[in-house]
C-alpha cells in the first residue's frame, strides 16, 4: 500500500511537470495580455515599457524557466488584473467552489441513492417509472437552462429564494462556509440542487442498475435463506457491493462538477473560482490562469490517488500494487 | 377616497420604518472590480468603485466635461506650467488634512511605476512630459515640454491616494484589504469579498455635501439574464449593461425605469490601406493591385451600403446613436453637421461602378465577439449589407484576446517594436475617455508614428498630411478655440475621406426599480453619487 502510494506521488509529479510545460508554453502561443490590458491611448514606447516589466520581452524559455523558479519557492507570480498573488486568489475563491461542489455531492447522494435503490427494488412500479423519468430530465437537461428557470421560478416569480452571491459567511479561522447559516443555506440551496442534477441522476442509474444485479446473486439469496433480517441484507450485504461502481464514478465525474461549477456559478453569481479562471482566460491573465490550471491537475491526481484507496476499503479483494494479496 | 387613505396610511407606516434604517444601495455590475489599488487598473468596472473612495484633482462631470474635484481651479501661468489651486479644508477618511504633498506623492508613486501592472493609468504623467512641483499647501504647478492644453483632461484619470496611508503600502493587496485604502471621496471602504461583493459606507465629512447613502453594495452578476433577474426579484435596486432585448419590456413596466444616454464609444469599421491587403481579392480570388479600398469611391460606397437605423432597430434593441462623428454630442470636438450616412445602396453600387468595381471584389470582415456590445451580430449584419451591393463579404469573428493581438501585430511582417496590423477591414471601437477630441483625432486619424505616439491606434494606417498637420498643432494649442477649429477641420477632413467608417456609439443603459432616480452618465460608469431616492 505505502509503496502503492508513493509511486502514484511520483507518476503524480511528473504529471505536474508536464503539465507546467505545456499550460505554460499553451497560454504564451494565445495572444498578447498587454493589447488587451492597455489603454488604447497607451503609445509604442508606453507599450514596450510594459512588456519589458512584466518581462514578455525574454524568450519564451527564459520565461519559463524564471517561472519554473518562482514555483519552486511557492510564488507563481502575480495576476495582471488583480495585483493580488495569484495562488492567494485561488485559495480566497477555492472554498466557496468546493463548498458548492461538496454540497451538490452530498444532495447527490442523499436523493439519489434512495431513489436509485428503491428503483432497483421496484421497478415496475410507478415510483420506479417517476424516478426514472426524473433522472433523465437531470441527464438531458442544460445546466444553464434549468439554472435560469429555477431563478425564475423560485426568485422572480414566488420570490422565495435570493438569486445572487453566498449569503452570510462563517469564518471557520482557515475557511469561510456559508452552510452553517441559515442565510448561507439560503443562498445555497438552489445552486448546489442545480449542480448536483446530473451527478444525482448517475447515481439514481448506478444504484438501479446495481441494485437490480446484487439482488439475484447467491450471497443474497443465501443472507435471506438464513434469516438475515432484510434491512441488513439491503444495508450492509447489497449496498456495499452496489457502491464500488458509485464511488468510481463520483470520484471522476466529481472533478468535472468542478469544471461545470463554472456554467452555474456564473448563473447564480457564486463568487468561486471557475469564474475567475473564465473572467481570467478572456483577458489572458497569465499568470492566474496558469496557477489555476496546475491546482486543477494537483487536484485531480489526488481525488484519483483518494478513489483508489477508498476502492481498497469497500473491497478487500482490490488490494492494488500490494502484491501480498 | 377612503381607501386610497388607508393606502397613504399603510404607505406611511411601510415607509416610517426605513426611514430610521439604514439606507441601503445594492448596485448590481456586469464586471467586478479587480483591485482597489487606484493605480493598478483603470479599467472601467474598477474605476467606478474607485470613484466613490478616491477622488482626482479634476472631476468629469457626466458629459466626460472637466469640472473641480480636489482642485478648485486651473489655467496655463505660462506656455508650459500649469498653476493648480486645490481645495481647502478637505480631510482624508482617517482625519488627516489633504494638501500638496499628498497630490505630489501620488505622481511620485505612478511615475515610479506599478510594477506587474498592464493597464495601470501611469502613462497619463509620460503624455508631454509631465513634471511637478508643490508650490504650497494647496497649490501644485505642472510643467510640460512644450505648450501642452489636456493637462487637466490627464490628471482626471489620476485618482490621488493619501501619502501618510499608502507610504509603503504592497501594491494592489493593501488596498484589498482596506489599511491603504484611505481617500478623500463621498464613501469609505467598507467590506471586500472577491467575487461576492465590494460594501461602501458613507463618508459623513465630505466636502461635497450631504451623501444620500449609508452603505452602497456592489455586486458582480456576470450573466446579462441573472443580472436582470436579480433586478426583478429585488436582490439589487440598480443594474448596468441590462441586456439589449430586454430594453422594451423593461421600459414599459411601470415597475422599472431605465435611464440611456450616449456614451463616448464609437464603433466603426477600419479599412486597411496598404497596397496589397491580404484579405482582399477579385472574382478569381487572387490578390488585387491597388487595393481598392485605397480608392475614397470604395469606402464611401462601403459607408452608404450599411443600413444604420436597421443595426439600432434589429440588433442594438434602439440601444445606438448611429454616426458619422467621432465623439459625441457635448464632447469638445463634436462637429454638428456631420451626419450619419442614408442607406442608400443604389448609390453605393454606382459609386463602385464609377470606381471600376461594378463586378464587386471579396472581403473578410474581421471582428471581436466578446467586447462590444453584440459586437459578432454587427459583423453579420454589415457582412450581408455589403454581399448586398456585390461586395462579397465573409466575417470572421473572434475571442478578443486573439483578435486584439492579431489586429495590432499580426501580420507576419511584424518585429518587436514595429508592429504591423494584419486584418484588411475590421470591426473595433474607441472610447473617448476623456470628454474632448485631441487624442481621439491623434489616435484614429494621425499617421502611425511610433515615436510620437500618433496613430497609435490607427491599424488600418490612413495616412493624410492635411489632418497630420493639424492633429499636431492641436496636441500643442493651449487656446481652446483656436484647439477647436483644428480639431473639428480634422475630423471633418478624415470623415469626408471616410478614413474610416463609423456604425454608431453605444448607447449606455440603466436599469433599475421605481423609486430610484439616475443620472447616466457617458462613461459607463455607475456612481451612487448619482442615483437618489425619489421622495
Amino acid at each position: 500500500m505505502t509503496e502503492y502510494i508513493i509511486r502514484r506521488v511520483l507518476q503524480a509529479l511528473l504529471v505536474l511537470i508536464v503539465m507546467t510545460m505545456l499550460v505554460f508554453f499553451g497560454v504564451n502561443v494565445i495572444g498578447n495580455p498587454v493589447y488587451i490590458f492597455a489603454s488604447s491611448e497607451c503609445d509604442q514606447a508606453c507599450l514596450d515599457a510594459i512588456i519589458t516589466d512584466l518581462g514578455l520581452d525574454q524568450p519564451i524559455w527564459r520565461q519559463y524557466l524564471t517561472f519554473v523558479g518562482n514555483l519552486v519557492q511557492g510564488d507563481m507570480g502575480r495576476s495582471f488584473t488583480h495585483g493580488v498573488p495569484a495562488l492567494h486568489l485561488i485559495f480566497e475563491r477555492l472554498p466557496a467552489t468546493l463548498e458548492l461542489a461538496f454540497s451538490a455531492l452530498v444532495l447527490a447522494l442523499a436523493f439519489g441513492l434512495p431513489m436509485g435503490i428503491y428503483a432497483g427494488l421496484r421497478p415496475y412500479g410507478w415510483g420506479a417509472k417517476l424516478i426514472m423519468s426524473f433522472s433523465m430530465i437531470a441527464f438531458s437537461l442544460p445546466v444553464f437552462w434549468i439554472g435560469i428557470i429555477m431563478i425564475l421560478t423560485f426568485s422572480v416569480q414566488l420570490g422565495w429564494m435570493p438569486s445572487v452571491g453566498r449569503g452570510d459567511t462563517v469564518d471557520l479561522g482557515f475557511v469561510e462556509v456559508s452552510f452553517l447559516t441559515l442565510d448561507g443555506l439560503h443562498h445555497l440551496a438552489m445552486p448546489a440542487f442545480t449542480l448536483s442534477l446530473i451527478m444525482m441522476a448517475m447515481v439514481i442509474r448506478l444504484a438501479r442498475a446495481g441494485m437490480r444485479e446484487v439482488m439475484f446473486t447467491d450471497y443474497i439469496k443465501f443472507a435471506r435463506a438464513s434469516g438475515v433480517p432484510e434491512r441488513r441484507v439491503l444495508g450492509a450485504h447489497a449496498l456495499k457491493n452496489i457502491l464500488i461502481p458509485i464511488v468510481t464514478v463520483l470520484g471522476m465525474e466529481f472533478g468535472g462538477v468542478i469544471a461545470f461549477a463554472v456554467v452555474v456559478e456564473s448563473i447564480f453569481s457564486w463568487p468561486g473560482v471557475g469564474k475567475m479562471l473564465i473572467d481570467a482566460i478572456a483577458v489572458l491573465d497569465r499568470p492566474l490562469i496558469v496557477a489555476y490550471l496546475i491546482c486543477v491537475v494537483f487536484m485531480f491526481v489526488t481525488l484519483n490517488l483518494l478513489v483508489d484507496v477508498l476502492y481498497s476499503l469497500l473491497d478487500p479483494r482490490i488490494r492494488l500494487g500490494g502484491g501480498k494479496a | 377616497m377612503r381607501l386610497w387613505m388607508t393606502g397613504a396610511i399603510c404607505a406611511a407606516l411601510v415607509t416610517a420604518v426605513p426611514a430610521t434604517a439604514q439606507e441601503v444601495l445594492t448596485i448590481g455590475v456586469r464586471s467586478e472590480a479587480s483591485s482597489l489599488d487606484p493605480h493598478w487598473t483603470q479599467l472601467s468596472a474598477d474605476v467606478q468603485v474607485h470613484e466613490h473612495i478616491f477622488e482626482k484633482l479634476v472631476g468629469l462631470d457626466s458629459a466626460s466635461q472637466p469640472i473641480p474635484g480636489l482642485a478648485v481651479s486651473w489655467e496655463p501661468i505660462d506656455d508650459t506650467t500649469w498653476e493648480f489651486k486645490l481645495r481647502e479644508g478637505v480631510t482624508w477618511h482617517d482625519g488627516e488634512p489633504f494638501t500638496a504633498e499628498d497630490v505630489i506623492f501620488t505622481f511620485d508613486r505612478l511615475k515610479a511605476g506599478i510594477s506587474g501592472a498592464p493597464a495601470s493609468p501611469a502613462f497619463q504623467l509620460d503624455k508631454g512630459g509631465k513634471e511637478w512641483v508643490a508650490i504650497d499647501d494647496l497649490t501644485v504647478h505642472i510643467t510640460t515640454d512644450g505648450p501642452y492644453p489636456t493637462v487637466a483632461e490627464d490628471l482626471a484619470m489620476l485618482p490621488i491616494i493619501a501619502q501618510h496611508a499608502a507610504e509603503g503600502a504592497e501594491e494592489s493587496v493593501d488596498f484589498n484589504n482596506g489599511e491603504a485604502t484611505i481617500g478623500t471621496g463621498p464613501f469609505m471602504y467598507g467590506t471586500f469579498n472577491p467575487g461576492d461583493s465590494i460594501t461602501l459606507v458613507k463618508n459623513p465629512d465630505w466636502w461635497g455635501g450631504e451623501v444620500e447613502w449609508d452603505e452602497v453594495v456592489f455586486r458582480p452578476v456576470t450573466q446579462d439574464a441573472s443580472r436582470l433577474a436579480a433586478l426583478l426579484n429585488g436582490d439589487v435596486d440598480i443594474i448596468d449593461y441590462p441586456p439589449t432585448v430586454d430594453l422594451p419590456q423593461l421600459e414599459e413596466n411601470p415597475d422599472f425605469t431605465v435611464t440611456t444616454i450616449p456614451s463616448d464609444r464609437l464603433i466603426y469599421l477600419m479599412p486597411g490601406y496598404k497596397h496589397v491587403e491580404p484579405f482582399i481579392t477579385d472574382a478569381n480570388g487572387e490578390a488585387m493591385m491597388p487595393n481598392p479600398l485605397r480608392d475614397w469611391r470604395v469606402r464611401r460606397a462601403l459607408s452608404l451600403a450599411i443600413n444604420r437605423e436597421a443595426i439600432r432597430d434589429r440588433i442594438m434593441g434602439g440601444a445606438s446613436l448611429p454616426a458619422k462623428n467621432i465623439v459625441p454630442p457635448g464632447f469638445f470636438g463634436y462637429v454638428e453637421d456631420l451626419e450619419a450616412d442614408p442607406y442608400d445602396p443604389e448609390e453605393a453600387q454606382a459609386l463602385l461602378e464609377e470606381a471600376g468595381y461594378g463586378d464587386g471584389f471579396n472581403i473578410t470582415l474581421h471582428g471581436p465577439n466578446d467586447r462590444y456590445i453584440n459586437d459578432a451580430r454587427i459583423l453579420e449584419a454589415v457582412a450581408q449589407m455589403w454581399s448586398r451591393v456585390g461586395i462579397t463579404t465573409q466575417v470572421d469573428a473572434m475571442p478578443r484576446n486573439i483578435f486584439f493581438s492579431r489586429l495590432i501585430r499580426g501580420d507576419e511582417l511584424s518585429m518587436p517594436g514595429f508592429d504591423v496590423p494584419e486584418f484588411s477591414m475590421s470591426l473595433t471601437g474607441w472610447g473617448t475617455v476623456a470628454g474632448e477630441a485631441t487624442y481621439t483625432v491623434s489616435g484614429t486619424l494621425e499617421t502611425y508614428n511610433a515615436a510620437t505616439g500618433g496613430g497609435n491606434g490607427n491599424f488600418g494606417r490612413y495616412s493624410n498630411p492635411e489632418i497630420d498637420a493639424r492633429s499636431v498643432l492641436a496636441k500643442r494649442t493651449i487656446d481652446p478655440d483656436d484647439r477647436l477649429a483644428l480639431l473639428q477641420e480634422a475630423i471633418r477632413i478624415g470623415m469626408d475621406d471616410y478614413a474610416y467608417i463609423p456604425l454608431h456609439f453605444q448607447v449606455n443603459s440603466w436599469a433599475m426599480r421605481a423609486g430610484i432616480e439616475h443620472e447616466p452618465r457617458t462613461n459607463e460608469r455607475t456612481l451612487a453619487t448619482e442615483i437618489s431616492r425619489v421622495e
